[in-house]
């Protein structure tokens, strides 16, 4: 049993009761709301006649059906519009703040809230969306619910938890130019499996880690789940104080010293004990591709679509339904795989760094011809940050389409969404069957920079080539 | 659609046919697509259960065939609900008429999602697993008679003869079912001592003052 860790601590700290059965009432430091899996839960809070017990600490935002051409109201899609409107009428009875469509705060939950500083270390953080493991990059325990339980949180600020074992995932030298934090988590879940992390939190730490920024961080926990571990964390450090001082909901003051001292206590101490440990080397990673329909299926772009031969028998069955879904040959290299559209954003590679790496790989270049890429934002800050800096313009030129913020194409539940077969590159997150919007599309996920790389070359292209021929 | 009610109460037992979902790492956009999502209240999800599977096996999927209209227990394999948290998933699922589910094993949030509907998520071993999908297959009108105080299910088919096998539950869901505790809003409401308690030993909600 782990003893010592971060997440031993903050589960203490938030520990209001234990249940019978084994699990324990904890108390959500903050709650983030957004249109999807939000109406019901108010609704069953209205049937049990019951009010929000802090508004103060729920936050809400829209973002998973935001239109990303127009976001004009009403919206196009009547039944979007309905789900804005619940919202912001929920919002509006509940006295929770919400961060709507050119309020300049907008954007998808997992990048506005550390942007504006509500998220901090030793936080509980609950949100009904699977990527709120996101979180977990500023040193909060940070998970997805359902929607039962977003009423929960709402009637109680507090949930049902069964604490978790902690994992740490230690990670050893430093990656290489034209790697990635996605490419890093890529690789781990590869190897750990997408149910290898199921009833566990991941520590991630070692000198690779430490080397990240915050954006890289949030990319890396943010796809914890993916592994299976619905809570992915890394201990907070100088990096992230830095990236939290100033922000819109961060201390100030004489309460800023204070808090970095509370926060540097929470770290993992040298002493901590995991429930077990796994080691990889940072230095050895390559740009990573999924092949498949799950984010195990992943591979280096110098490698070949694995044969049923060189994969575990239990493996196969899966592997056999993806050959057959993406209509890959076992054996062919993915470097050079043709692809349809080409998708930059979503909670997992849609902030300001994000859109540096692609843009860089798009400079100078063109969309390949007949491909469709496009540039999503994370938020409206990511966007008017990148346009300061001319991004829109480096992409524009490039062929890329600049759009306007949301979860996009990550889901498809907006009007961005893949056609029949076609095929993309997608720096999101899910490569499950029809998760695009499609129900036969196919998607290849990597970093961004691979992404505009796919892009501007017409087919899956190894970044760092590119890199190295960059005017 | 099901006109069986929702659970409600201790759930302790459930009587009813098998249907069996294969596949390993079966994600909650394969069992309720993104477009279903679009919605809000979960009324009308029962469609939406495996709404993209079912088009492309065009009739033949499992929710589709005729011999197993009806059913109420779902067999499947190994991580079974992976991927996002829409509880919209187990939503459809029991809109649809399944009121238990028994696997290889479960997704984290989706057996969380399912516990709060009062669904229990039964974990057996592949190979028991793999002979529950042979018996449906063999016997659609089998009936699965699920014990869950025990946990164990009970097989009578006039074709199989009568078997019996041990189940899993993990022992905080399995005492909530049992007891019917599993909708627990208003026991967190109740401890609103405890949690004022709590918020006032939170750094962050105070200053970052640290206590004592």
């Amino acid at each position: 049993m782990s003893a010592g860790t971060l997440y031993d601590k903050v589960w203490e700290l938030h520990r209001v009761a234990d249940l019978p059965g084994g699990s324990s009432q904890l108390f959500i430091g903050l709650h983030l709301i957004h249109e999807v899996t939000s109406p019901q839960a108010f609704a069953a809070l209205r049937d049990l006649g019951l009010s929000v017990r802090h508004p103060e600490r729920t936050v809400a935002t829209v973002d998973h059906i935001v239109p990303t051409t127009s976001q004009a109201r009403p919206f196009a899609d009547p039944l979007a519009e309905e789900m804005l409107a619940t919202l912001e009428a929920n919002c509006a009875e509940h006295g929770i703040t919400l961060h709507g469509l050119g309020s300049g705060r907008q954007g998808i939950v997992h990048v506005i809230a550390p942007e504006l500083g509500l998220t901090q270390p030793g936080m509980t953080v609950a949100c009904g969306d699977s990527h709120t493991s996101t979180h977990g990059a500023f040193g909060a325990i940070a998970f997805g619910i359902g929607t039962s339980q977003v009423r929960d949180v709402l009637a109680s600020q507090s949930l049902a938890m069964t604490k978790l074992k902690v994992r740490r995932i230690w990670v050893e030298g430093s990656l290489q130019p034209g790697v990635y934090a996605k490419d890093l988590v890529l690789h781990v879940i590869r190897t750990l499996g997408v149910k290898g992390g199921v009833g566990h939190a991941y520590e991630f730490a070692g000198p690779a880690i430490e080397a990240l920024s915050m954006e890289e961080r949030m990319t890396l926990c943010n796809m914890a789940i993916e592994g299976g571990a619905r809570v992915g964390y890394v201990n907070p450090d100088a990096t992230t104080f830095a990236y939290l001082r100033g922000r819109a909901h961060a201390p100030a003051g004489e309460a800023w010293e204070r808090a970095v001292a509370w926060w540097e206590s929470l770290a993992s101490g040298v002493d901590a004990v995991f429930d077990d440990e796994v080691v990889f080397d940072a230095g050895s990673i390559a740009p990573t591709v999924t092949w498949g329909i799950t984010p195990s299926q992943g591979i280096g772009v110098d490698e070949t679509v694995p044969t049923p031969e060189q994969l575990a028998p239990e493996e196969r069955p899966i592997a056999e339904e993806a050959y057959r879904y993406m209509d890959l040959t076992p054996g062919v290299p993915i470097e050079g795989l043709p692809v349809d559209v080409c998708f930059i954003g979503s909670c997992t590679n849609g902030r300001l760094s994000d859109l540096q790496a692609a843009a860089a790989v798009a400079r100078g270049r063109h969309v390949a011809p007949g491909i469709k890429a496009f540039v999503v934002p994370g938020s409206e800050q990511v966007a008017a940050a990148a346009e300061a800096e001319g991004l829109d313009a480096v992409f524009r030129a490039a062929g890329f389409e600049w759009r306007e913020p949301g979860c996009s194409m990550c889901l498809a539940m907006n009007p961005d969404r893949l056609e029949g077969r076609q095929i993309s590159a997608s720096s999101s997150n899910r490569n499950f069957k029809g998760r695009q919007g499609s129900a036969s599309g196919r998607t290849l996920l990597m970093s961004p920079a691979m992404v505009a790389a796919a892009a501007v070359s017409g087919h899956v292209a190894d970044v760092r080539s590119l890199l190295a021929n960059a005017s | 659609m099901t006109t069986l009610p929702f659970p409600a109460g201790p759930i302790q037992t459930h009587s009813g046919r098998g249907v069996a979902v294969i596949g390993a790492d079966i994600d909650t956009d394969r069992i309720i697509p993104a477009r279903y999502l679009k919605c809000v209240t979960f009324e009308g999800l029962a469609e939406g259960a495996f709404a993209d599977d079912r088009s492309e096996r065009n009739g033949d999927h499992p929710f589709d065939r005729s011999e197993h209209r009806g059913a109420s227990v779902l067999v499947v394999n190994s991580n079974f609900g992976c991927g996002s948290s829409r509880e919209h998933a187990p939503q459809a699922l029991m809109r649809w008429g399944i009121r238990a589910v028994i696997g290889e094993s479960f997704a984290e949030i989706f057996h969380g999602n399912c516990l709060a509907l009062g669904i229990p998520c039964l974990s057996a071993a592949p190979e028991l697993v793999a002979e529950l999908q042979e018996a449906i297959s063999a016997d659609p009108q089998a009936e699965f008679q699920l014990d869950l105080r025990i946990p164990e299910l009970l097989l009578l088919s006039e074709r199989l003869g009568q078997l019996r096998w041990p189940l899993h539950l993990d022992p905080g869901p399995h005492r909530m079912l049992v007891s019917g505790e599993w909708d627990g809003t208003s026991q967190l409401v109740s401890q609103d001592t405890a949690l004022l308690r709590t918020a006032a030993r939170l750094p962050y909600l105070n200053g970052f003052e640290l206590p004592g």
